[in-house]
């Protein structure tokens, strides 16, 4: 990371620096359509997602009943990759909440003490919990309190503290010697007052960017989580749990495993795409209009 | 026929006019000083002869070196001629040089791109160079990194690469800027020296015109983009034709009125420093040794009466810096006293809010000085908040912020904007501002004026000056440049490793300086008018 990373002034035309990078219209495009199915489906599915039917079991794609075929018993697939983003997307989103909720005042207090005891204990603290796989986690988690969509948010939020710790911690570190942190220190405030007022603001494009990057991993964990059995439970619908049910009828419905890998992978590559566009639009070192 | 012959040389950036019909030509063994302020195209006019241009960007006209003009070549064609024909010395010698590479592999590295050697020809000519610029291999064998070494042997590293190749032209951009008076003063002896050897031609290019006054053959003045005067060194500065010239010339030597202090010895005195002693611990050696110390600051004491202002003057690494973060309470002492207006900076519970409010203070950086998200009157109230609840608020705080704006020379309507909006001259006099609105009795002026240009440095002298005699402040002008603290100082301070070596009234100190290393600091800091005179005994000399 770079001193002029941080050197940004506010955001004029951020829009019209956003609609410019391709990646970032191609991944809002994509995260935006899967963010509308998860809304719509509060509303309306096009059948119960639970709701099972013998009749009508494993039909095709593109089935006149069934836009995307239903499964081994007769689950409409559109309805179940419908709520099933509701669940991805909530869990990714509570995550992140948790990583940064947590983690970004702790790195913050961290750089505030540099070189003290506290940030030794808080960084060290981090480097332990990043030792642990997110998997390794949730088992742990369950293995307590049994499996469920709100253990794997736990889980994966855990996993995302130390994340935004270091994040904010290495970036608030080489704004502490700037010389408006300097001038804030001499009119007297204290190191919360200047970390909220000076350093969080600064700091603030990268955290956004990571947030987006953080977002789609934590999609990826909840679909792990669930293929294992981890995640939310039936009759709750979830990709991770869709394709674990697929996998044994691969041969017979093969289609039953692409629809919810489609939706994992497409949402995934939307994330990035928009995390990094994000990036250059937020960064004017990258930003062409500003050289 | 010149070595280098630049004629109606147009540039434009993306549509933007950069450059109008720049003429100027450097003969062999020649020096020639390009001048001007910053956006007056001196670095873009270098940056077209090499080459380098950012994309976008649309020349016209002919750089012609010996004859051949270089703008119709290609890139292909042009990375033959950049190191081999064409050396370039950039400004900064801490980030021109690749930290995690040996000094030899550097050096030998502009050897090897052009093909001109073997990797052990290319050591060979690497040593033979790095001998030239008077680093001698058994002090400095090929194998050091820049990190080990200092500002000055690393810029002239930076000329070793540049020279390997023995280019017949030099471009020099602000070499010496970044360095300290007396590393600058070897630095341009190092460079009149190998014009001489080589017979190259040299075009110096710096804000600075008594850097050029000493060695320049010819100089060049330009402004916005175009020259606005050119001619030989001593008939230019003699005749001064063009009023920007002069208007530059004045704006050097820029002596601001003051009105002599007229606090009394007997008050409390504003700032009293009472052997302060700063102690660093070094990284331990060894596991059962214990940490070594550095003391960066020796038992140092020094006052400051009511309106008075006090340079203190010293090389980097001195100690100066870390005594003027002492005085602000930024950093802890290991001894002595400090007391603003006899309020003690540090008490048992860390830096004391009582003599916070009594002192405030301006850096050097006018870009690095605000958080570029927040408005200016949201800047300039900050220091309120040493007052705690007594801080005025509402239209009360908005008056006080108006009131600090106009007092620096800038209008109320400002408070509404953000300081990208500003130049870096228009931002010092924020940072002016923002130091003035609790009314302190000191304010530590740390380099304040050394990143602005000659005219914009004269202006904010000015006013520093004025708001002294008007509102009976105290500064404490820290900074390296011997002519600006000459002008704004009642009495000046010498410091040199950790200690102060010599105090006394700034004219007594300047005239008749006692310490043998003030001594030094005042001949190797660049005159105008010395020099000048030097050149012209020496010109009648031989005519005699």
């Amino acid at each position: 990371m770079t001193d002029t990373a941080l050197h940004d002034a506010p955001d004029r035309g951020f829009w019209r620096a956003a609609l410019r990078s391709p990646s970032f219209v191609a991944g809002e495009l994509l995260t935006g359509l899967f963010v509308a199915l998860a809304l719509i489906s509060f509303v309306w599915t096009p059948y119960d997602p639970a709701a099972q039917s013998i009749a009508t079991r494993f039909r095709p794609l593109f089935d006149p009943a069934h836009f995307l075929g239903s499964d081994h018993f007769g689950r409409d697939t559109l309805s179940m990759i419908m709520v099933g983003a509701r669940t991805s997307i909530a869990v990714a989103f509570v995550a992140v909440g948790i990583g940064i909720g947590l983690g970004v005042p702790l790195g913050l207090l961290a750089a505030a003490n540099r070189g003290s005891l506290l940030d030794e204990v808080i960084m060290r603290a981090n480097d332990l919990v990043f030792a642990f796989p997110a998997l390794l986690i949730a088992i742990m988690i369950t293995a307590i309190s049994g499996p469920g969509a709100v253990n794997a948010i736990i889980a994966i939020g855990i996993f995302n503290i130390p994340v935004f710790a270091r994040l904010a911690r290495g970036a608030a570190l080489t704004l502490w010697t700037r010389e408006f942190v300097m001038a804030a220190r001499v009119s007297g405030k204290g190191p919360v007052l200047i970390s909220v007022e000076h350093i969080l603001p600064n700091i603030l494009n990268l955290l956004i960017v990571q947030g987006t990057i953080q977002f789609s991993l934590g999609i990826l964990a909840e679909a792990a989580l669930s293929y294992v059995g981890l995640g939310a439970q039936p009759p709750i619908p979830s990709w991770g749990k869709m394709l674990a049910d697929a996998q044994t009828l691969i041969s017979i419905a093969p289609h039953l495993a692409l629809v919810p890998g489609f939706a994992i992978v497409l949402t995934v590559l939307g994330l990035n795409l928009m995390g990094d566009g994000l990036r250059d639009v937020l960064d004017p070192k990258l930003r062409r209009s500003r050289t | 026929m010149s070595l280098l012959a630049v004629k109606d040389l147009c540039l434009s950036i993306s549509g933007t006019e950069i450059l109008r019909d720049i003429d100027l030509a450097v003969d062999a063994g020649e020096i020639l000083g390009v001048i001007g302020e910053s956006g007056s195209g001196k670095s873009m006019t270098a940056l077209s002869i090499m080459q380098l241009l950012p994309r976008g960007s649309e020349t016209g006209g002919v750089i012609a070196l010996d004859g051949d003009n270089i703008l119709a070549h290609s890139e292909a064609e042009m990375c033959a001629i950049r190191g081999d024909d064409i050396g370039m010395i950039f400004q900064e010698p801490m980030t021109a040089l690749n930290p995690v590479k040996t000094i030899g592999e550097q050096v030998a590295e502009t050897v090897m791109v052009h093909g001109k050697a073997s990797k052990a020809e290319a050591m060979r000519i690497a040593r033979e160079t790095l001998d030239r610029v008077e680093l001698p291999g058994d002090r400095f064998p090929l194998s050091r990194y820049p990190h080990e070494l200092s500002g000055g042997q690393r810029q002239r590293v930076v000329i070793a690469m540049a020279i390997a190749l023995r280019p017949r032209l030099l471009i020099a951009d602000e070499p010496t800027t970044a360095l300290d008076v007396t590393t600058q003063a070897q630095i341009l002896t190092l460079l009149k020296r190998l014009v001489d050897e080589d017979g190259m031609g040299l075009m110096l290019i710096t804000h600075d015109l008594a850097v050029v006054a000493d060695i320049a053959d010819k100089i060049v003045i330009m402004k916005d983009g175009e020259v606005v005067e050119a001619g030989e060194t001593v008939a230019l500065f003699r005749a001064m034709k063009h009023p920007y010239t002069r208007a530059l010339f004045e704006a050097s030597s820029h002596q601001p009125a003051r009105v002599p202090p007229t606090g009394g010895a007997g008050a409390v005195p504003v700032l009293e420093v009472k052997d302060v002693i700063r102690d660093y611990k070094l990284p331990r050696t060894s596991f059962f040794r214990p940490a070594g110390h550095f003391r960066a600051v020796n038992s140092v004491s020094l006052t400051i009466r009511k309106g008075e202002n006090v340079g203190l003057v010293g090389e980097s690494g001195c100690g100066k810096s870390t005594l003027s973060r002492a005085i602000m309470a930024l950093e802890a002492t290991q001894g002595g006293v400090i007391r603003i207006e006899g309020e003690p900076v540090t008490t048992d519970k860390g830096a004391s809010l009582a003599a916070r409010r009594k002192m405030q203070v301006v850096f050097q950086d006018p870009y690095g000085s605000f958080n570029p998200r927040h408005r200016v009157d949201r800047l300039v109230a900050e220091p309120f908040h040493l007052l705690g609840s007594e801080a005025p608020k509402g239209a009360a705080r908005r008056k006080a912020v108006e009131e600090a704006l106009v007092n620096v020379g800038l209008s109320a309507a400002d408070a509404d904007k953000y300081v990208h909006e500003f130049s870096g001259g228009q931002r010092q006099r924020i940072a002016i501002a923002r130091a003035l609105i609790i009314h302190p009795s000191l304010i530590v002026l740390d380099e304040a004026v050394s990143a602005l240009d000659v005219s914009v440095r004269a202006q904010i002298l000015d006013l520093l000056a004025d708001l002294s005699d008007r509102l009976q402040l105290s500064y404490l002008f820290i900074s390296h440049d011997l002519t600006v603290v000459r002008a704004i100082t009642d009495r000046v301070l010498v410091m040199k490793s950790g200690e102060i070596v010599e105090a006394g009234d700034t004219l007594e100190v300047f005239t008749n300086p006692q310490h043998p290393y003030t001594r030094t600091l005042i001949e190797a800091a660049p005159n105008l008018e010395q020099a000048l005179a030097a050149r012209e005994a020496a010109a009648a000399a031989p005519a005699e």
